[in-house]
């Protein structure tokens, strides 16, 4: 068992690292720099640039010694000029001809010609870079990188500050947790729950009236849209007949109707999928054994064949499992339930990445998670799932 | 073997096959009335196609002379008519003549509002017909990035094994790991708002599954007599990958096709819903959201028909798949 463990665990290295890899490519190359969106269409210059350096957004993406920074513009009569002074440090300025250097205390002027190599000592800023074509600037390390940093705070649980509501965005999903696993946790539930029992009848009675009639029902609930449940399930159980409260979380009553939305609008699918799970295992032996042999038919079924397939519906389960923690995007907004799903739709109408990044993320961690606990799971109770190379 | 022979053999052999793959589908009523309604649906986004050209004033962007006209000054799915709100199906009413702000006069007009109009005054039946236009660009661009990434992906992993197995095998496991819905808004919103983003944002994330079910096909393919036959014959991996395996599994495209086309429309209606999808274009997902608010006052025409739209489209797609699944896979029949 341990052996298994271990040959799991080992298996998840890759798509972990994977996983991050994707998301740094996507958050960090892609999504490059939020500079412009924080700060606002007409910030300076210097603004940006320092606002890169405070976040290390300039930084090499994965290792190297020099990176370039946004430190030049147009000279008013040609050429360029440094934008801002440039602080302590190593920096290297192809094509430099004379650089020019001042003491912040004494305002003392250095000048240095012919070299676009430079050291600006503590207390020290380069004032100006005559012919300077790029700015580059030293490392602190080989290693001192953007995916050094991302892994660091990944592994530090420093996701970056939340722009919207200027808190951590560790505490941000803190918060949003448990509201989302109360509306979350019912819908998987009973949804299951409600999509087995389903299942089976339909597969009970395989090509009759109570099948067709479910199946041909899933599909027409397959079908409608997401958001046309939501608006529906309001409007007549909140608005027309007014049941349920639409709007806020202050007790279970809250949660009724977005969890039977949530279990409604996934529960064609589900159906199907048991039906189809179920009827896999009609027709193998052990079952027509236990027929002839007498066994009542309601045995049969939800004894016999119900075990057997739970190994698929299990898997099915399981994957959406991660979606427990991520939450619902719409149902958590339309509701007013504080959850992960409203704070996510929040931070993508305002733009705020830091969110968004750590929720996807937080996501697909957990699913790696549950993944590995779900294999793990499997090679407890499935001596074969163990041994199978 | 003269000609007669070979075409005899040929119908024997047909004949044994059974019925065609698409004889048995058009023989079923219910997939022939799926089959005419996505014409249906095909020639109507088409017509919204014509109509957002026109109005457009060319053929595409940038399109050389001959190929552009003067175009209309507001389409008609965007003009706005501020004393026809709010008016039910079947209401007409005549536009008053009016001047234009370049001083061109604008004759009284008749016009009936067939499915009503909205708080804007705008004709509900022209923005729906835009609608589908969007629905089928998202629906076919998508599978244009999601299918061919999926099947030449599936296709290696499966037929060399090894080391590139395994990494198609991990680029999948990486990308279904990421979190659906939120992976494809965080693309869309990095790749800027509009549709390029919605096609890239679904288009990156849905190709796993066609990616998976080709992969497993290969690998049952990998191994026949007629795979054997042409290696022996010293054809090359690409021609016998891609010119005798790859026809082979192409049900499986098919199939992938018609059960992404759906998966996609709704996807995109949820991301223009929430703002991040087309902007200034009826999407249904903005038609959706712009009638939500009025619902509560009774206004439920555009709602109603915007919703009946996409949940016909959908259901027309899901059942096709149903019944080329039941054609082309009868091992999986009873998925």
């Amino acid at each position: 068992m341990w052996r298994y463990v271990l040959r799991r665990l080992a298996e998840m290295v890759p798509t972990t690292f994977g996983v991050l890899m994707l998301s740094f490519i996507l958050f960090y190359v892609v999504g490059g720099s939020p500079a412009q969106t924080v700060l606002g269409q007409h910030a300076s210059q210097r603004a940006i640039a320092a606002f890169d350096a405070a976040n290390g957004y300039d930084l090499p993406l994965f290792f190297g010694n020099w990176y370039a920074i946004d430190a030049l513009r147009r000279a008013p009569g040609g050429g360029t000029e440094l934008a801002f002074s440039l602080g302590p440090g190593r920096y290297e300025l192809p094509g430099a001809t004379r650089l020019t250097l001042r003491e912040a205390a004494t305002g003392t002027l250095r000048t240095e010609s012919g070299r676009a190599e430079v050291e600006v000592p503590e207390g020290w800023s380069l004032i100006r870079a005559e012919g300077a074509t790029r700015v580059l600037r030293h490392t602190r390390h080989f290693f001192d990188s953007q995916f050094v940093r991302y892994l660091n705070g990944l592994v530090h649980l420093d996701l970056g500050m939340s722009l919207e509501t200027k808190q951590p965005v560790t505490r941000v999903l803190a918060q949003g947790l448990l509201p989302t696993l109360s509306l979350s946790v019912p819908i998987l539930f009973f949804g299951a729950v409600l999509g087995v029992v389903l299942g089976l009848l339909c597969a009970a009675s395989q090509g009759g009236l109570l099948d067709r009639g479910v199946l041909a029902f899933s599909t027409l609930l397959m079908s409608v849209n997401y958001v046309v449940w939501i608006l529906l399930g309001q409007f007549l159980l909140g608005f027309k007949w007014p049941v349920f409260p639409i709007w806020g979380y202050e007790s279970a009553y809250y949660l009724v109707l977005p969890v039977l939305i949530g279990v409604v609008s996934m529960l064609g699918a589900d159906v199907r999928f048991y039906r189809a799970a179920i009827l896999d295992e009609v027709y193998r032996p052990y079952v027509r054994t236990a027929v002839s042999k007498g066994v009542g038919r309601g045995r049969v079924l939800f004894v016999h064949v119900l075990r057997n397939s739970l190994i698929p519906i299990v898997t099915y389960v399981s994957l959406s499992i991660p979606y427990l923690f991520t939450g619902s995007l719409l149902l958590e907004s339309f509701f007013g339930i504080p959850g992960l799903g409203s704070v996510s739709i929040n931070a993508i109408n305002s733009a705020d990445m830091s969110v968004v990044r750590a929720v996807v993320i937080f996501g697909a961690l957990i699913y790696q998670v549950v993944n590995l606990l779900t294999d793990i799971a499997y090679g407890w109770l499935d001596p074969r799932v163990r041994f199978a190379q | 073997m003269s000609g007669a022979e070979a075409k005899t053999a040929a119908t024997e052999a047909a004949a044994q096959r059974g019925p065609s793959a698409w004889k048995r589908l058009w023989g079923d009523w219910g997939t022939r009335l799926c089959i005419v309604a996505i014409a249906l649906y095909t020639l109507t986004a088409l017509y919204g196609e014509a109509v957002y050209r026109y109005h457009k004033g060319s053929l595409w962007e940038g399109a050389p002379a001959c190929l552009t006209w003067a175009p209309e000054r507001v389409a008609p799915y965007n003009a706005l008519h501020m004393e026809a709100r709010y008016l039910p199906p079947l209401s007409k009413v005549t536009w008053p003549a009016h001047t234009l702000a370049d001083g061109t006069p604008v004759p009284a007009r008749e016009h009936r509002y067939w499915l009503g109009s909205d708080n804007l005054g705008r004709d509900v039946l022209q923005r729906l017909v835009q609608g589908a236009r969007i629905a089928f660009h998202v629906g076919v661009m998508t599978s244009l990035i999601a299918i061919p990434l999926g099947v030449l992906l599936g296709c290696l992993g499966g037929y060399f094994g090894g080391k590139v197995d395994s990494f198609v095998v991990w680029l999948c496991a990486t990308v279904s790991a990421m979190p659906g819905l939120l992976f494809i808004l965080a693309i869309a919103l990095i790749a800027g708002k509009g549709l390029f983003g919605i096609y890239l944002g679904i288009g990156l994330t849905t190709w796993v599954s066609v990616c998976r079910n080709i992969r497993a096909e290969v690998i049952k393919h990998r191994d026949r007599a007629y795979v054997q036959a042409a290696r022996v014959l010293g054809y090359s991996h690409g021609r016998i990958l891609f010119r005798h395996i790859l026809p082979n599994v192409m049900h499986i495209v098919l199939i992938s096709f018609s059960i992404r086309f759906p998966a996609s429309v709704a996807t995109e209606v949820f991301i223009s819903f929430l703002g991040i999808g087309v902007q200034g274009e009826p999407s249904w997902g903005i038609m959706i959201n712009n009638a939500r608010a009025r619902l509560w006052q009774g206004i439920w025409w555009e709602l109603t028909f915007v919703s009946v739209a996409i949940f016909l489209l959908v259901l027309i797609f899901n059942r096709l798949a149903d019944a080329l699944r039941d054609v082309f896979d009868p091992a999986l029949r009873n998925r």
